[in-house]
């Protein structure tokens, strides 16, 4: 059966309700809220602090480490056990690896940026809602940045290329590709490309053109939450 | 042609195109990409003629050579002291620059400063490994013993002190308080009476809370005024 409508009701190029609040742990040097349908991520900085052990040191520049992590209660548990695993010592280098080329931290040699990523409930899109959380939170702490991070999953469901994957979608048992999308909208430059699945050339060209627009959606959500925080 | 993108006093944050052209210079929290000028904190703009400034709204605490800083003895070893400033990085306080008396070779360093003691002291020297040594020597430069220490964003602290330090002489004056703004957010406040070093202290939080509203100055006075009964008048 062609895929025609998808389960939620979207339109194959509309992103799910997104929102984004900053500040949301007054403890931490800088934090944020990412919600995204139904995933919610939150994000929480510290630091810089020294970094130990030593040898993981940079003399030159500040270590940025990522923490990912899936709340116990976070999903149904069906497929992914939440809690700390391969999956998520993967998914923290891969935020790491998104984030690094935008943040400067050559004033804090031989520190240690720390981002904790804590998915409070997990609907699909995990990883992307984490980078995209991550990004307000280090633009919150204050650190020096390029420009910010966006992130979207995409995919491929029979011949239909749809933003923003949903759960039902993940599951999709026939002809089906997961792709996540981390960018800098305001210049194009792409900070990770992943793929699980088969798609074409000028499916990943479609792919790639939707998730720029949706980034940029996500982009505008995330600079008014960071403005937000200070036109009470 | 440049042209402005923002006006004087617009918040923005990293991503933001400030101006094009190359009218414009970018100054600190701004950098040029290309033709423009984009902002890379969360700030306030500045526009001081072709200069565009960022101040930030938020941000780490850079030590910079000549800050004066408060900071707290973390270790003490037998030719110096290491001090916690709120940077990554310890600052030390070498043996010569450690008091302006006389220290005698073998002497137990602890008698002078102590761990767990706060210090005023000068930043003399930043190297490119962000290594910091500190001075003792100069005026008011000494270990603080009274009154308590309260911590506040180091972004926030120019504000305190006001334009040519109007912000904190008006604290002072209006709640007899004796108080040291670290450059690094440490501050530390001593007054006889408990009941007005805390309403310094709520002064300060609040010119930290709204540090990024225009007319600070007339608000912090109004609330001083009303807290202390007393009208104010510039000495």
């Amino acid at each position: 059966m062609p895929y025609n409508k998808r389960f939620d009701g979207r339109k194959f190029d509309e992103l799910r309700e997104i929102s984004a609040e900053v500040g949301v742990i007054p403890n931490a040097d800088g934090s944020a809220k990412f919600k995204i349908g139904k995933t919610i991520a939150i994000a929480a900085v510290y630091g810089p602090r020294v970094l130990h052990p030593r040898f993981l040191q940079d003399p030159i520049k500040g270590v940025l480490r990522c923490n990912y992590n899936m709340m116990s209660f976070s999903g149904s548990g069906e497929r992914v056990r939440p809690g700390p695993s391969r999956r998520s010592k993967e998914i923290s280098y891969l935020t790491e690896k998104a984030l690094e080329p935008v943040l400067d931290l050559s004033e804090f040699p031989s520190a240690v940026i720390d981002v904790y990523i804590e998915l409070l409930q997990t609907d699909a899109g995990t990883r992307c809602a984490g980078i995209t959380a991550a990004a307000l939170a280090l633009a919150d702490a204050g650190f020096p940045m390029k420009d910010l991070v966006s992130a979207v999953a995409l995919g491929r469901i029979e011949d239909k290329i749809v933003l923003d994957v949903s759960k039902e979608e993940e599951d999709f048992e026939g002809g089906m590709a997961d792709i996540p999308v981390a960018m800098l909208p305001r210049t194009g430059e792409i900070t990770l490309l992943q793929m699980d699945g088969l798609v074409t050339l000028n499916e990943l060209k479609e792919v790639l053109k939707s998730a720029k627009k949706a980034c940029e959606q996500i982009y505008k959500v995330q600079k008014d939450a960071l403005r937000a925080r200070y036109l009470k | 042609m440049g042209e402005l993108k923002v006006k004087d006093k617009d918040i923005v944050v990293p991503g933001d195109v400030l101006a094009d052209g190359m009218d414009f210079l970018p100054a600190g929290g701004a950098f040029r990409e290309g033709e423009n000028i984009i902002a890379s904190q969360v700030g306030v703009v500045s526009v001081n003629g072709r200069l565009l400034k960022l101040v930030p709204l938020n941000a780490k605490y850079l030590p910079k050579k000549g800050d004066t800083i408060i900071g707290k003895i973390a270790d003490v070893t037998n030719n110096c002291w290491f001090v916690e400033i709120g940077y990554s990085n310890q600052a030390c306080i070498p043996l010569r620059d450690g008091s302006m008396e006389y220290i005698p070779k073998g002497a137990d360093l602890t008698q002078y400063y102590d761990y767990n003691d706060y210090v005023v002291a000068n930043i003399t020297n930043v190297s490119r490994s962000k290594e910091i040594d500190l001075s003792m020597k100069g005026p008011g430069l000494r270990k603080l013993s009274d009154g308590r220490i309260i911590k506040v964003n180091s972004a926030k602290v120019p504000r305190i002190i006001g334009k040519q330090g109007s912000m904190i002489s008006m604290i002072k004056q209006m709640t007899d308080c004796r108080i040291i703004v670290g450059q690094n957010g440490l501050v530390w406040l001593y007054s006889v009476d408990p009941l007005k070093e805390a309403i310094a202290v709520e002064a300060i939080k609040k010119i930290e809370e709204k540090a990024h509203i225009q007319g600070l100055t007339d608000e912090i006075k109004v609330f001083l005024e009303s807290k202390v009964g007393v009208k104010y008048a510039i000495q």
